[in-house]
């Protein structure tokens, strides 16, 4: 299986070879993504016998204690994240190494004099006096612990600050270029300079208004990148699924909405509440549908980002795990190219989901600070 | 599901790295980008302004050039003309100049040769005088040898002058 994996690999190699270096370079890393995948199926496959798709992506989608690279068991290659957790008796912290890659629930970490369990990347904590840990699957609970609140570094928060950090190089690097020269940067600092002004003149301005663009802005930049560079750091193999996950989409939806209700004016709030020009009776049956829709709008954003994200991953795994459904190694000569092809198409959708995310928060802020003209 | 339940850690970190991340960009990369790319563009703007201002200008200055140069032109046409009218004018009063006082060249030698002529005339007259008293005497002195002679002379010669 693997021989014929690696001459696909060295076929796709050899046929982008001759193309500029930095085709080659994505080609590979996009292989290799499908790759990391591959090699985490081959292994889950010798140790249960049967292949479990749905398990597969879903470990692949969600977040864990530590960022996994490959391999199964005690050789898997996995680096250990600290895991940071409020109990009753107060902060606990150890590395999620202690786990010893145990995810259900077998391996007991004692710390702080309370013994920790990792079931299915979820920590809980036994009760006083507890041995083993014990979980009821019909009721999705656990009999005899409960989980502390986990703020732990987990794999999706290392690759969050992972991001931030390479947009805080990123940008200080441009703004480091302004105080050198007043002149227009070039190479790779002029293509972050480009997207910083497409930022400002195809979202901000024509969404908010050239009046009051300037005070969304930071905001705008921020999140256009970030979702941008986090998806794009998605695609890398074994990275993290950021943008796919609900967690950071609820909190950026509800930057949006904070944003929307601390700057609306009173034109906004007469608009929903009470909304001029139509007949009295029908304002209240509006006002309700205006409530909801002020709620819905950022929630929309949460569940578009998430969704178009996840499903992406979702598909490319599917069709590398088509080779262990079908149990034939030449599905391999079918499903990689689509992998590849969904994978490349994953580079649009990545700026197109950013694009798409600050584009609409620009709408719905301008939609709360507009000047409304009246009727 | 797992995969549409929010976990409060994440959230949480999220929400903490976001603000984080918008204080320390702004701060350090949004506020010193989007003003120089406003600097630059107003520079850039104003430097195109000025382009323009410019040409305008220059397209004047050659107007003005051409204006002027017309004006020349005209300016040595009218002195040409102006040189070629002095000129005859010139001419003209010096051709008269000259014809008058030939003229007067002329009269003056028309008077000074009536002047000549009437002094030659006297002294002609007076030589006329002189010889015919000679002429006189010598005929006075031969004849008053004889008496007869001398009175018919006399006789004659008061005749004429009656005659005169």
């Amino acid at each position: 299986m693997h021989e014929i994996f690696e001459l696909i690999l060295s076929q796709q190699f050899m046929a982008t070879h001759k193309s500029s270096k930095i085709t080659v370079a994505l080609m590979l890393l996009l292989i290799l993504n499908t790759f990391s995948s591959f090699a985490q199926l081959d292994t889950d496959e010798v140790i249960d016998e049967s292949f479990n798709p749905t398990e597969m992506i879903m470990h692949h989608i969600s977040d864990s204690h530590g960022w996994h690279f490959f391999g199964e068991g005690e050789d898997a290659f996995t680096i250990p994240l600290p895991v940071i957790l409020w109990t009753d008796k107060g902060l606990v912290s150890f590395m999620s190494s202690a786990f010893h890659h145990d995810v259900e629930g077998e391996y007991i970490v004692e710390a702080n004099g309370q013994k920790f369990v990792n079931y299915h990347e979820k920590i809980f904590v036994l009760n006083e006096g507890e041995t083993e840990f014990e979980y009821n699957e019909e009721e999705h609970a656990a009999l005899n612990a409960n989980s502390p609140f986990d703020i732990s570094i987990t794999k999706n928060v290392a690759s969050m600050l992972l991001t931030s950090i390479l947009m805080i190089i990123l940008f200080m690097g441009l703004a480091k270029h302004y105080r050198k020269s007043k002149k227009a940067p070039k190479g790779f600092t002029n293509i972050l300079e480009t997207l910083v002004v497409f930022v400002r003149d195809e979202i901000a301005k024509p969404q908010i208004g050239e009046k009051k663009y300037m005070k969304f802005m930071p905001f705008l930049l921020t999140v256009f990148f970030f979702i941008w560079i986090a998806n794009l750091m998605g695609l890398l193999p074994g990275a993290a699924n950021v943008t796919g996950n609900i967690s950071i989409t609820v909190a950026l939806g509800l930057f949006t909405l904070a944003l929307i209700l601390v700057n609306a004016n009173k034109d906004y709030w007469q608009h929903v509440f009470w909304m001029p020009g139509i007949p009295t009776f029908v304002k209240p049956i509006l006002a309700i549908v205006e409530i909801l829709g002020v709620f819905i709008k950022p929630i929309a954003l949460m569940i578009r980002l998430f969704a178009n994200i996840t499903a992406g991953h979702i598909i490319i795994l599917s069709l590398i795990g088509l080779i262990f459904i079908l149990e034939t190694a030449g599905v391999a000569a079918i499903s990689v190219p689509f992998a590849l092809f969904i994978t490349v198409l994953e580079l649009l959708v990545a700026f197109l989901q950013a694009f798409i995310f600050t584009m609409l928060s620009a709408l719905f802020i301008g939609m709360a600070v507009q000047e409304h003209e009246h009727h | 599901m797992d995969l549409i339940t929010p976990e409060y850690g994440l959230f949480v970190w999220q929400v903490v790295v976001m603000i984080i991340l918008i204080f320390l960009l702004t701060k350090f990369a949004w506020k010193p980008v989007m003003k120089a790319v406003g600097e630059r563009e107003a520079s850039i703007n104003e430097a195109l302004a000025s382009a323009e201002k410019a040409k305008e200008e220059m397209a004047n200055l050659k107007a003005d050039n051409e204006k002027m140069l017309q004006q020349a032109r005209a300016e040595r046409d009218e002195m040409l003309k102006e040189a070629q009218q002095m000129k005859k004018s010139i001419i003209a009063e010096a051709t008269e100049d000259a014809n008058q006082k030939a003229e007067q060249i002329l009269e003056k030698a028309q008077a000074a040769i009536q002047n000549e002529k009437k002094t030659a005339l006297a002294e002609i007259k007076s030589q006329v005088a002189e010889l015919s008293v000679q002429i006189a005497e010598t005929v006075v002195k031969k004849q008053l040898d004889d008496k007869q002679e001398q009175m018919t002379l006399v006789n004659k010669m008061l005749d004429d002058v009656k005659l005169n």
